[in-house]
């Protein structure tokens, strides 16, 4: 807006804002608490990840809520602390609490989380926008703990609709080393059986080759198979999955944590007014919003609705509104979104995505399900031994 | 050089043949930042013309004389002269105008700026901003009570309807409604206000002289699973007995009894239904379908739709001049 100076603008809304505010006011304080260990070098470090993921999406969410908290006379507030250790990371957790905050979001790996959870009383609601990991969902229960982020599973789960609806249904699986890499690619073979695919080769990544000089050459003798529809990659951290679409031995398309991904958020996903979600973010943060942000601010947005909709911000409270059927949140996914009440995992399309571009959005059409059909991505009910309701 | 042909070709045309040409429905399609001229007579496109970037709301002088559209991504709001199909002005906007709305006394723009969470008021007949109001998070929807009496504003990730005061250009009352609200649509008497709730899957109903919601209304449509049917637009019937209501994605057009509320049936049209106007006799309404990109015109007496039109990609708003 060119010719609107901002100082105009201030102006007027000094003058023309002056909404009537309810009576009474209220504070809503969440702890941001981050603690993302060091991945290790990595080949592909062409472009790094940003070190603020997570904590960006937390602040726009923060900003989102009180823009509607002004109407309603509550104010929110986030107390972040980006930890450079698990201890620090627990520590300031704890640090927190004794402050009296009970609302956190936690960017952190699952046993830093588990840790948390094993000393946060009854009066202390934590959202998990970091970890992925199935176990959390389906064996290690916390009924104080939700997750925003999604599991490997839903990630696999959506993929494997995908190929399944293209027929492409031999794969050739490549794993990385890390315990992250063997999670997804576990939540893959599961995927793989509930959506009728066959894993015609199953190959761990052993190379330590650099792959920026020799990719070309080793890459196609490393995927040298009788057939196969696609390959699929397991390296959740970007070692060398960069390097193998375009140099596998058949030519055939690489889908999986690199090439077309299954992803919680990307800047390419526009679709059901998404597109001023990513230039909000874009205008805070000066970097495309990515999945990190997207479950911190999905996380702090259930918050805000939730208070906005209770005029209270008692944890417990909070909680019972999430697992109830009023509760429905609106996260540009193109649906209401909502909590599964046994593990407590917030249901979501998965977008499936290329750098530059939107393939598709699961769950697809045909994939049925008697209660909601995101429910056919991730553990349902059954499948889980979860059950933080009952 | 083939479009300027047409246009001059079809300048000609109407300069030779008004008033004979049948009313028109102007449709704006987002994605090729363009506006399709349907013949409401013949049920076909007669012309296409280039506009501004992202072109979504569409609205009618009062006169009939001029379209103003939010070019979203141009950040203004563009004046075309329906005459000569050509822009002839701008106006200040704000930032990504989305839906606006114009005062009866044909003078006030009030403009929802949807990355910035301010309601932009404009004099369009002198382009002075005249107030630029706080409201919540995606300001999208906007509607002026057809007495001028209240400019009405829906925040979408606010979920609140925000009732200014068309003297003052203050928030009076703030109304919290089902997730995602997109649009409000005024009872000829200014009495009842419907408001739509895209995700929350509702439409409110709002009793305007006290300011309160009397009905919340929700939607089933067979064989179609719930997340799916997502309420956009809304348009009455003048006699009071109809109102449609644009279920997005479930791709159906519901008919309710603007009495009892009651739904009477649902109408099959494109993908992704968003808008909707009446024709001057209303005997039919278009619908703009986002997704296949086309129009469909519903037969208002026997509630069926009769015809799609193929227009551009993601079809907006719809206008019907009833004048022209």
């Amino acid at each position: 807006m060119s010719f609107l100076s901002r100082t105009a603008t201030a102006t007027l809304i000094t003058l023309a804002c002056s909404a009537p505010i309810q009576a009474e006011s209220l504070e809503v304080s969440i702890g941001y608490l981050q603690w993302v260990p060091d991945q290790g070098p990595v080949l592909s470090n062409v472009l790094p990840e940003p070190e603020d993921a997570g904590l960006r999406g937390a602040e726009l969410a923060i900003s989102d809520n009180s823009t509607t908290g002004k109407f309603l006379g509550q104010t929110y507030s986030l107390n972040s602390e980006v930890a450079d250790s698990e201890e620090a990371a627990i520590a300031a957790f704890e640090a927190m609490r004794q402050d009296g905050t009970e609302l956190f979001v936690v960017n952190a790996p699952a046993g830093t989380l588990n840790t948390m959870m094993a000393r946060a009383g009854d009066n202390t609601l934590v959202f998990n926008a970091g970890a992925k990991d199935d176990a959390l969902r389906t064996g290690q229960c916390h009924s104080n703990l939700l997750h925003t982020m999604p599991s490997y599973s839903m990630l696999t789960d959506a993929l494997g609709q995908w190929l399944n609806q293209r027929r492409w249904n031999e794969v050739f699986l490549i794993t990385g080393p890390t315990e992250a890499d063997k999670g997804w690619a576990d939540a893959f073979r599961r995927s793989a059986q509930r959506f009728g695919l066959e894993i015609v080769e199953d190959k761990p990544w052993t190379f330590e080759a650099d792959l920026r000089r020799t990719a070309s050459k080793e890459l196609p003798l490393f995927t040298q198979g009788s057939d196969y529809d696609a390959v699929v990659v397991a390296d959740v951290r970007g070692d060398f999955g960069e390097y193998v679409p375009f140099n596998t031995w058949l030519p055939r398309p690489v889908v999986g944590t690199q090439g077309m991904s299954p992803v919680t958020w990307h800047r390419v996903v526009e679709s059901w007014g998404a597109a001023q979600l990513q230039s909000r973010f874009r205008d805070l943060a000066g970097r495309d919003m990515n999945s990190e942000d997207y479950a911190a601010w999905a996380a702090i947005r259930s918050i805000g609705t939730s208070v906005t909709a209770l005029s209270n911000a008692n944890p417990g409270e909070i909680r019972n509104f999430l697992f109830s059927d009023k509760f429905q949140l609106a996260a540009f996914k193109g649906r209401k979104l909502t909590f599964r009440n046994w593990n407590g995992q917030l249901r979501q399309p998965i977008p499936l995505v290329h750098p530059r571009g939107l393939v598709a959005r699961a769950p697809f059409e045909g994939f049925l399900h008697p209660e909601s059909k995101m429910d056919t991505l991730g553990f349902d009910r059954p499948e889980s031994d979860c059950r933080i309701n009952d | 050089m083939k479009t300027l042909f047409k246009q001059t070709a079809l300048a000609a045309m109407i300069g030779l043949s008004t008033p004979a040409l049948a009313s028109l429905a102007y449709v704006s399609n987002e994605k090729d930042n363009t506006l399709s001229i349907i013949d409401t007579e013949t049920q076909e496109v007669v012309d296409t013309i280039d506009v501004g970037a992202r072109p979504r709301g569409i609205l009618l002088s009062k006169d009939h004389s001029k379209l103003y559209i939010c070019a979203s991504d141009d950040d203004t709001v563009q004046v075309l002269d329906l005459a000569t199909r050509k822009i002839v002005d701008t106006l200040p906007s704000g930032e990504d105008p989305e839906q606006f709305a114009l005062h009866p006394n044909d003078k006030h723009l009030y403009i929802a700026n949807e990355d910035d969470a301010i309601v932009t008021v404009v004099d369009v007949s002198n382009k002075d901003v005249l107030a630029q109001i706080d409201v919540g998070i995606e300001p999208e929807g906007m509607a002026v009570s057809p007495d001028g009496k209240w400019a009405v504003n829906t925040s979408e990730t606010t979920s609140m309807l925000h009732w200014i005061n068309t003297e003052t250009f203050e928030i009076e009352k703030n109304i919290v409604v089902g997730q995602r609200p997109r649009h409000v649509e005024f009872s000829k008497d200014s009495k009842i206000a419907w408001a739509s709730a895209e995700i929350g899957g509702t439409v409110h109903i709002i009793d305007v002289d006290n300011l309160e919601q009397i009905h919340e209304m929700s939607f089933k449509v067979p064989g179609v699973n719930q997340d799916r049917v997502q309420p956009v637009g809304i348009e009455l019937t003048s006699d009071g007995k109809y109102a449609f209501v644009a279920l997005g994605p479930s791709n159906h057009v519901a008919v309710v009894d603007a009495e009892t509320y009651e739904v009477l049936d649902y109408l099959l049209v494109g993908a992704r239904v968003w808008q909707l106007d009446l024709d001057k006799d209303e005997k039919h309404l278009y619908t703009t379908n986002g997704v296949s990109g086309d129009v469909s015109v519903i037969d208002v007496e026997d509630l069926k739709v009769i015809k799609s039109i193929k227009v551009g990609r993601y079809p907006w708003g719809v206008v019907i001049d009833p004048s022209s």
